[in-house]
């Protein structure tokens, strides 16, 4: 079993399904920071089966929204001293803003490359995230 | 301020609201011909739709308003590169409402983000068309009394007609309705539409084939022209373009109160010897087009006699 040191004071972003973590790494922009990330693909999970980690070394503000539209099911720890002192809850966030970017060639974002790209939840349920121009549904594949 | 986007904006109690206002303008438009005087509007064209431009200048004009405006890309700022945004900025200090058509979706709601006159979508691509949904509407609750309790069958182009999917959306909104959806194969509804619309609200609906077997059992028959700038390959439009063609035969097989509306223009799909048939009622329709936006300016403009 691969070893990877516990981390003394940072962020854990646990239970990520297997093989994103690289896609939550490029959303998060982890490749500007300074410090320490691991990044564990494809360990043992008793509830998953498989699942990546990543582990970042060094306080930061994770930006929380970005990771609920991932996935909410994903575990953020905040540990200091060694020790986790706290859990964040994911929740899917009503929009998202600038994180993706609709592909419709149709949509007015297309021409006008100033247009913040918004996306907004319109079926909980069911994930459903749509541009709020041209309706376009995003999907996460 | 409001502003008209899409078709579901307007409630359904909004909807009839508006629906009654263009039935009393049908009725005495005159008495309408002054309620807009000093009241401008501006048509936002950034692609050609001659027919759907005149008719908001035709109700701006019927109410004693004037127009400005552009009816193409080239002849607007849109050709040196501003952006709808500084255009709906600079046109509200100009008109009191604007109508936008643009071959972009969405741009008509980036235009009512910064506007401070109410914008109407006036069609944005293959995305929406609310006033040829109202005008649809007001059509069926003109001539037939309501919009509940009716079959209504769309033929044609079913898988890329904005109109239909509008239409589809604004009539599930009330009660007894049923569709029949008469299209080739490759030209059904799309999926969501069958399945976040019709089957999530549980709306009965059938889809076929054969023209003929459907209308006798239809209160309005909804056709739509095959675009042939949809299809990617010129075969398949050739090849579609024809499979239904409504002409003076086929009217038999319709019910004597069954009407045959169109959002126009058409190519062949209706035969001209169903124009004298007093069940094909899509010129009225054109008609009621015009007093359905009259409405609506007077509705955002919040105007009344």
């Amino acid at each position: 079993m691969l070893n990877i040191s516990g981390i003394e004071n940072g962020v854990v972003i646990d239970h990520i399904k297997a093989g994103r973590s690289m896609e939550i790494y490029n959303y998060l922009e982890l490749d500007k920071l300074d410090c320490q990330v691991a990044i564990i693909k494809n360990a043992t999970s008793s509830k998953m089966g498989k699942k990546d980690i990543i582990k970042i070394q060094g306080e930061m503000d994770l930006n929380l929204d970005i990771l609920g539209f991932i996935g909410s099911h994903m575990t953020i720890n905040v540990i200091r001293g060694g020790k986790i002192v706290e859990k964040k809850k994911l929740t899917m966030p009503e929009t998202v803003t600038n994180v993706i970017k609709c592909k419709n060639p149709r949509c007015i974002t297309s021409i006008e490359q100033e247009l913040p790209h918004v996306f907004k939840l319109t079926d909980r349920k069911n994930k459903t995230y749509r541009c709020i121009y041209c309706e376009e549904k995003f999907s996460h594949n | 301020m409001r502003h008209l986007i899409s078709p579901l904006d307007f409630s359904v109690d909004e909807t009839e609201e508006l629906l009654l206002l263009a039935e009393d303008i049908a009725k005495d438009p005159k008495k309408y011909s002054k309620v807009c005087e000093g009241k401008k509007i501006a048509t936002l064209f950034y692609e050609p739709s001659t027919r759907t431009r005149l008719s908001f200048e035709a109700a701006m004009l019927n109410l004693g308003g004037s127009v400005l405006g552009f009816s193409s890309a080239d002849s607007s700022s849109a050709a040196k590169g501003e952006s709808v945004a500084d255009t709906i900025r600079v046109i509200s200090s100009y008109a009191d409402i604007a109508a936008m058509r643009h071959p972009k979706e969405g741009a008509p709601y980036v235009a009512s983000l910064h506007s401070t006159i109410p914008v109407i979508n006036a069609g944005d691509g293959g995305h929406q068309h609310p006033t040829q949904t109202l005008t649809d509407l007001l059509t069926i609750h003109s001539l037939k009394g309501r919009l509940d309790h009716l079959t209504i069958g769309l033929c044609g182009d079913l898988k890329f007609g904005r109109t239909v999917h509008s239409l589809i959306n604004a009539l599930v909104r009330y009660t007894g309705i049923k569709f029949v959806l008469i299209s080739p194969e490759e030209l059904r509804v799309p999926t969501y539409i069958r399945k976040d619309v019709l089957e999530d609200k549980n709306v009965p609906y059938k889809e076929v084939e054969s023209l003929e077997e459907a209308m006798p059992e239809l209160d309005i028959l909804y056709m739509t022209r095959v675009q042939k700038e949809r299809f990617f390959n010129e075969e398949d439009y050739i090849r579609l373009k024809d499979r239904y063609i409504l002409d003076a035969a086929k009217m038999h097989f319709a019910g004597p109160e069954m009407l045959v509306l169109h959002p126009l223009p058409r190519v062949n799909e209706i035969s001209v010897e169903v124009d004298k048939d007093p069940r094909a009622v899509y010129f009225k329709q054109a008609q009621f087009g015009v007093y359905a936006r009259m409405a609506l300016i007077m509705t955002l403009l919040e105007l009344s006699l």
